[in-house]
């Protein structure tokens, strides 16, 4: 069992002061294996927070972010080979700025393909999605602070925990509406040569 | 007491404790022996010792309990009249028969506590001869333990007086007026030992007299240990005589001890109930003593007392507990003229911690409170010490902690008054202890007015300061910039009239930041007013307000001056992305030529400012991407846009960027939705530019370093055509696709294939899609692989 942490957009100091309370309080370190950051923190004090949660940290860049070496997009893969099946997972993140028009499906899958992942975590539009076609699972946590989007008008602040294990990835979204934590989850299920839904 | 060295006063003492050791054997021997003759004959010689002046105070205690010992035992045989035969009455006349005064009075002492005890005579007559005869022992230190033992041995005695039991109120006044009378003369012996002798040093003499302090206070304990001993008689006998010695005495050690004592002794009660009393006596005392300590402690006090229950606290209004130290404070500040700042600036802090504890709905108390401290501060040069300045930020610090909203340290007028004497430093460091209690407290700030007085409050941080020579650290710059970004968070109203007041407060401070400032706090504000525009958007027609109708226009024009300083700076990249917002939040508002000209400015920014390749890359995708969802514009200006972004896009530096930026650029022509422009052949113009430079980029590299590179481009471009074809665009043909895909095949042979996975995947598309059936099968079937 592998916990990774997708979070982005936070937007901290420009569109909003900080995580909210109760995030804050669910995110403990020590638990979280990984953490996957789509981009825009934008200070290095968020960086150093994330540091704190986990070691393993992985970020691409986002246009507002005030570190302009983070990558473009990256890749990394979790699980290891077991006897007989394919039990690891490849993640690929990018910002989504970079991917025209922002926010289509079709173009992200594209990404998908060119990065040759089986998850796609990306960010950008602050609107949790996460879905599955024909390449593999695209997953935005949205914006963990709710921050200020063009996109839309109705932001809550949200991120997303993977549980990876083998072949079957749950993706438990966690959001806050109205001053409440609310969970949701999602199984994906990766076979030999595509992942499928249940 | 001539002390010439350590070892001889060691030498002295054993002598002395030798010498009491040889009495006493023969003292016990007569007290075996029933021998009352005898055993008096060698407690005086025992006794005798004490006569001592050679030895110092703590010398002296040790031989003083040897002596002790013994005579608790001879005290024993005092009252067994069986062994002595002996009347205690005559007893008592006896033992005056004792040659040197010093043992006569010990001896007496020892006797009359037997004689008291016995009830024979009154012991308020006993206790009167006593006391006075101690008289005869002028020499401090033998006329303080002397004074002490009468104490002590009368000790329970008096308490049995004192108490409700026994006593009735003139019995309790005879046991009052016995303690108060030995205390005077124990500290009248006292406060001598500071003038006696020669040669002395002054600390020596200080410290030695240090030494003996609790004797002196021992007399004020045991007064506040009798039961008798009620508020009424604290206050019409106790308090005024022992407050008249210390305030007479003129004696530094002297009166900080017993101010000290008198307060850590009897209850608060008491102290609250006299506090008018009390307080009269603090800037009596000399000068030279560290009186502002004892009355800090007296404010403690008091608060811890205030705290302990809700009746307690009507009590200190009654008796006007906030007026009467606020007062005494201010005449002791007065009298000690050589107080430094630091003294006084404690007192205030004292009387604060006291204010917020006990009154703390008395917000007016508070603001004078430190209403008096800046009136202080004024009258002194700048502040330089360092801990004073600490002091005053203890001071400011309190109101914030205290009430966890800090909009109320906020209504203090003279909080600013304050800050003003602080140091450019320390100013910084209070600002940001501000803005971290708004933080973590979740305030929000509502009114303009607030507003105002917070930004005058931090303003060391907002911009510089006169005569600020900064040469600060750079990340703690960075922590302090970002601070108030996070801070303009937390200033919100709901009214869109106050709110817009709000940001054109806050753009009036930090417009003066300068350069620096500017990047960090210039988002926040823009962001803050976009919020705005989106809120006013919500709801119906126009507000109307008296000067400054809040309009989306307005904010806009606001909007373009906030960001137009922020390029000046220069920050394009940054004004570009704040440009690019602006442009949206008009598209959702309609405003066209709002929309236009941001793109403008936009635009200006990328020709004239923009230099960076990879920060070109970024922008032009940006751009892309914003005017890819604009639907406000008519076609005229849609044109004119997109021909400069396609143009710019073809002509970034390097070709693989170019031909990215190029098919990007296709969606501009092709928009879901129902008014969406769908214009398939522009699309396919691009797809087959971007085709063209990718070809370049191919034959470029191949050339330059022998390697295939942008092979992925094509494979990018033939998931473009993909993508136009799924979406119905009926000039991209399956043929086409097909065309591309053979192309793509053979330039993968002649070289070791890097995209190898990317084209893999796209064809595994293409064959799922034809295996969906229905339109999208059918569409793909005529895709041959």
């Amino acid at each position: 069992m592998v916990l990774v942490l997708a979070i982005g957009d936070l937007h901290i100091p420009h569109r909003a002061p900080d995580l909210p309370p109760k995030f804050k309080s669910m995110l403990v370190p020590g638990k979280i294996q990984h953490i996957i950051c789509t981009g825009n923190l934008c200070i290095k004090e968020v960086h150093d927070y994330f540091k704190t949660l986990c070691p393993d940290l992985h970020i691409t860049r986002g246009e507002y972010d005030e570190d302009s070496r983070y990558p473009e997009n990256k890749t990394l893969t979790i699980g290891q080979f077991k006897l007989g099946t394919i039990g690891q997972f490849k993640l690929g993140i990018c910002h989504g700025h970079q991917v025209i028009p922002w926010g289509d499906l079709d173009s992200l899958a594209m990404v998908q393909r060119q990065l040759d992942v089986d998850i796609l975590v990306t960010g950008h539009t602050h609107q949790f999605k996460a879905y599955k076609h024909e390449g593999g699972v695209v997953i935005n946590p949205g914006s963990a602070t709710g921050a200020y989007s063009s996109f839309t008008y109705d932001v809550n602040p949200s991120f997303v925990l993977m549980d990876i294990d083998g072949l079957r990835v749950v993706v438990y979204v966690y959001e806050l509406i109205d001053g409440e934590v609310k969970v949701d989850k999602i199984d994906f299920k990766k076979t030999a040569t595509a992942p499928s839904a249940h | 007491m001539l002390l010439i060295g350590a070892e001889d006063e060691e030498k002295w003492l054993a002598e002395g404790i030798a010498g009491i050791q040889h009495n006493a054997f023969y003292l016990h021997r007569a007290l075996d022996s029933n021998n009352l003759r005898d055993a008096l004959k060698y407690s005086a010689q025992m006794l005798s010792e004490l006569r001592t002046s050679k030895l110092s105070p703590q010398k002296y205690y040790e031989l003083y309990m040897r002596a002790f010992d013994e005579l608790r035992i001879l005290e024993m045989f005092f009252k067994d009249e069986s062994k002595h035969g002996v009347s205690v009455v005559d007893l008592y006349e006896l033992v005056q028969h004792a040659g040197n005064i010093l043992p006569r009075l010990y001896l007496l002492c020892t006797v009359g506590s037997v004689y008291i005890k016995s009830k024979e005579a009154p012991a308020k007559e006993l206790l009167q001869d006593l006391v006075e005869m101690c008289h005869g022992v002028q020499h401090p230190i033998r006329g303080l333990f002397l004074r002490s033992y009468l104490a002590q041995i009368s000790r329970d005695k008096l308490l049995d007086i004192g108490s409700d039991y026994e006593g009735d109120a003139e019995t309790v006044m005879d046991a009052v007026e016995f303690i108060l009378e030995n205390f005077t003369e124990m500290n009248k012996l006292w406060v001598r030992m500071q003038l006696e002798g020669p040669g002395r040093v002054r600390e020596k003499r200080e410290k030695e007299r240090s030494a003996l302090q609790e004797l002196v206070g021992k007399n004020l304990h045991v007064l506040s240990q009798i039961e008798g001993v009620d508020l009424e008689i604290y206050k019409e006998t106790v308090l005024p005589r022992v407050l008249e010695q210390v305030v007479n005495c003129k004696d530094d050690l002297s009166q900080y001890y017993l101010m000290d004592c008198i307060i850590q002794v009897f209850p608060d009660e008491y102290h609250l109930q006299t506090l008018e009393m009390l307080l009269a006596a603090f800037p009596q005392v000399q000068p030279t003593v560290d009186i502002k300590t004892v009355l800090s402690r007296l404010m403690d006090r008091l608060s811890k007392y205030a705290a302990s229950s809700a009746d307690v606290l009507t009590e200190f209004l009654q008796v006007e507990a906030f007026t009467k130290l606020s007062n005494a404070i201010e005449k002791v500040i007065k009298m000690q003229v050589d107080m430094p700042a630091v003294g006084a600036i404690t007192l205030y802090v004292s009387l604060l911690t006291f204010t917020l504890r006990v009154h703390p709905d008395r917000l007016d108390y508070v603001d004078q409170v430190l209403g008096a401290c800046v009136k202080k501060l004024s009258s002194i040069p700048k502040l330089e010490d360092r801990w004073a300045t600490k002091q005053l930020v203890a001071l400011l610090s309190a109101p914030l902690e205290k009430y966890n909203d800090t909009v109320t340290a906020l209504t203090l007028s003279n909080y600013p008054r304050v800050m003003d004497h602080l140091d450019n430093g320390t100013n910084k460091v209070m600002a940001m202890v501000i803005i971290e209690s708004i933080m973590k407290n979740n305030t929000c700030i509502s009114t303009a007015d607030k507003v105002e007085v917070l930004f005058e409050l931090i303003k060391g941080l907002i911009k510089d300061l006169d005569g600020a020579t900064d040469e600060l650290d750079e990340e703690d710059f960075k922590d302090e910039q970002n601070s108030v970004a996070k801070l303009i968070h937390m200033l919100y109203n709901n009214e869109p009239e106050e709110m817009l007041k709000i940001i054109c407060i806050v753009w009036k401070h930090i417009m003066a930041g300068g350069p620096k400032r500017l990047p960090f706090t210039v988002p926040s504000l823009v962001f803050s007013a976009l919020r705005l525009v989106r809120q006013m958007q919500g709801q119906e027609g126009d507000i109307v307000g008296e000067e400054v109708p809040a309009t989306p226009k307005k904010i806009f024009q606001l909007l373009s001056q906030m960001i137009e300083a922020l390029s000046a700076v220069p920050s394009p990249e940054l004004a570009l992305r704040l440009y690019l917002q602006c442009a949206k939040a008009a598209n959702g508002c309609d405003l066209e030529y709002v929309a236009y000209e941001f793109f403008t400015q936009v635009f200006v920014l990328y020709e004239e400012e923009i230099a960076n390749s990879k920060a070109q890359v970024t922008a032009i995708h940006l751009i892309i991407g914003a005017l890819q969802r604009m639907n406000v514009f008519n076609v005229e200006n849609r044109d004119t846009l997109t021909h400069k972004t396609t143009g710019y896009s073809a002509r970034l530096l390097k070709k693989p960027d170019q031909c990215r930026a190029v098919y990007a650029c296709s969606h501009l022509f092709w928009v879901d939705g129902q008014d969406g422009i769908r214009d398939g052949e522009r699309v396919l113009l691009c797809l087959k530019r971007a085709l063209r430079i990718a070809n370049a980029a191919q034959q470029m590299a191949s050339i330059a370093r022998d390697s295939s590179g942008p092979l992925t481009l094509f494979v990018e471009i033939l998931n473009k055509y993909l993508y136009y074809f799924e979406k119905g665009n009926k000039q991209i043909t399956a043929a086409a696709i097909q065309h591309l895909i053979e192309l793509i095949n053979t330039e993968m042979q002649s070289d070791s294939a890097t995209s190898d996975a990317f084209l893999a995947s796209t064809l595994r598309y293409i064959q799922f899609q034809k295996q969906r059936g229905g339109v999208m099968g059918a569409k793909f079937e005529s895709i041959k692989l």
